[in-house]
Parts: structure tokens; sequence; C-alpha cells
């Protein structure tokens, strides 16, 4: 498992229901993309996040397969639409097989 | 045989280019197969898609890009100029608000960025643009 892996989100406290909201994800990840070499000379092995999902009350809003091209600490922002209060899930999957969770609520009026 | 300081700074350059040169080559035929594994062959529209990269970075290790295609099932993008041309692959739901997605990517060196939407009733739609990159990205 990689080291101090903070999952932070930002999604808007409340919104009208059927609103278009703004979500951001950072993961802080080294994403060791496999391709650098160590003081030792060897490759580091590769070690990312290689998914990344974002669901509303369980439907999916974005699905993200990541490659080694994305930058250290993955950033994401995109566009949810909320029509009822509930709770965003991220899901972030690891290389070696750690998952990486965080939840934000948002009340929609 | 001696050399001048011209000769010696032309040879100099000639090495240069077909050290950083070639594996551009290499790259463009990697591109064009990734792309064509991604649509199965089909051609891509180049209208309906917006791909905004900066025009010079001065980090490779990290450069903002944002990708909006109104009415996409899913964006793809591809650095042409890494070792490794993918980026990443976004899939949109149904709670998805916009098909929008921005985000960081790693550049190697001053290259082509290119986005591909797959819409909704199964065609594709494309972005290129060129980033020149100060710092290259991919540490070595």
């Amino acid at each position: 498992m990689a080291e101090n892996v903070v999952p932070r989100v930002r999604v808007p406290r409340d919104a009208s229901a059927g609103e278009s909201v703004s979500v951001r994800t950072l993961i802080s990840h080294p994403m060791e993309s496999g391709m650098r070499r160590g003081s030792d000379g060897n490759l580091i092995p590769r070690q990312i996040i290689n998914r990344f999902t974002c669901a509303f009350n369980g439907a999916m809003v974005v699905d993200v397969e990541i490659q080694a091209g994305v930058a250290t600490n993955p950033y994401f922002q995109f566009d949810a639409k909320v029509d009822q209060s509930g709770s965003f899930e991220f899901t972030w999957y690891d290389d070696d097989g750690s998952v990486y969770t965080e939840t934000a609520e948002i009340a929609v009026a | 045989m001696t050399q001048t300081r011209r000769q010696f700074v032309g040879n100099g350059l000639a090495i240069a280019a077909a050290f950083f040169g070639l594996p551009h080559i290499a790259n463009a035929a990697t591109l064009e197969e990734a792309i064509a594994t991604f649509t199965g062959g089909s051609d891509a529209a180049s209208d309906g898609i917006t791909l905004i990269a900066p025009e010079i970075a001065e980090n490779g290790n990290t450069v903002p890009i944002e990708v909006d295609a109104p009415g996409a099932a899913a964006i793809i993008l591809f650095a042409a100029g890494n070792p490794n041309p993918d980026v990443c692959t976004v899939n949109f739901g149904p709670a998805a608000g916009s098909h929008m997605v921005s985000t960081r990517i790693r550049l190697a060196g001053e290259q082509e960025v290119v986005a591909i939407a797959r819409m909704a009733d199964g065609s594709f739609k494309q972005a290129r643009q060129n980033v020149r990159v100060t710092i290259g990205g991919c540490g070595g």
C-alpha cells in the first residue's frame, strides 16, 4: 500500500433539484509510472491508481480507467446531475489491490 | 581530421535529432493503432468536441487538460509522444450532469494531445492540440 494516500473531494453543500453540480476530486498518490529508475539503477515497479469511479445514490456518474499518463495526485473534475438529496460515493482502485473510498453528502431543496 | 566548431555543433544537432526524433515516429504508429482500437477504424469528426490544453506547459509532470463533448458516452485521452500514449478513458453514467472532464496529465515532451469521444449513437469525434513542454514529465 502506498503511503499517505488521502482522498479529498469537494461537492456543493446544497443544490436545487435537477441541477448540475461540479464535483472535484483529488487523491494524493505517487502514481509511480514504472518508467523511472531508482537510485540503484533499477526500474521502480509501476504502482498507480488504475480506476476511479463516482456514483450518486448508486447511479454511476463517471468511471475512469487510468493509465500511467495521469499526473501524480490524480485530479478529476466533472459534473453530476442531482435530483434528490443523497450521497456521492467515490472509489479509487490501486494497482496493489488497495481500494480507497470517500463519501460526500448533498442536500437538494 | 580536425573538426571546426561549426561541424561539431552540426553533428551534435544531427545526433540529437536522431535520438529524440525516432521515438516520435515509432509512437505515431502506436498512437494510430491505439486510436483504431478505440474507434474500430471508423472516422472521427472534429466538431462537437472541445479540448482545452495549454499551448505551453511549464512542467510536463502536471498539465491541466479539459475535454467537453456534449452527448458523449466515453472520452479517451492520448498523449502521442509519451512512452505509453494511453492516458485515461472516462465513461459517463446516467447521473453525469454534463459530458465534461478536467484532469491533469503527464507529457514527456512537446507533443500532440488527442481527445476522442464516443457518442451515444456510436459515432466518434476527435480534437487535437499541440502542447509545448518546457520540462518533460516522464522522469528517467
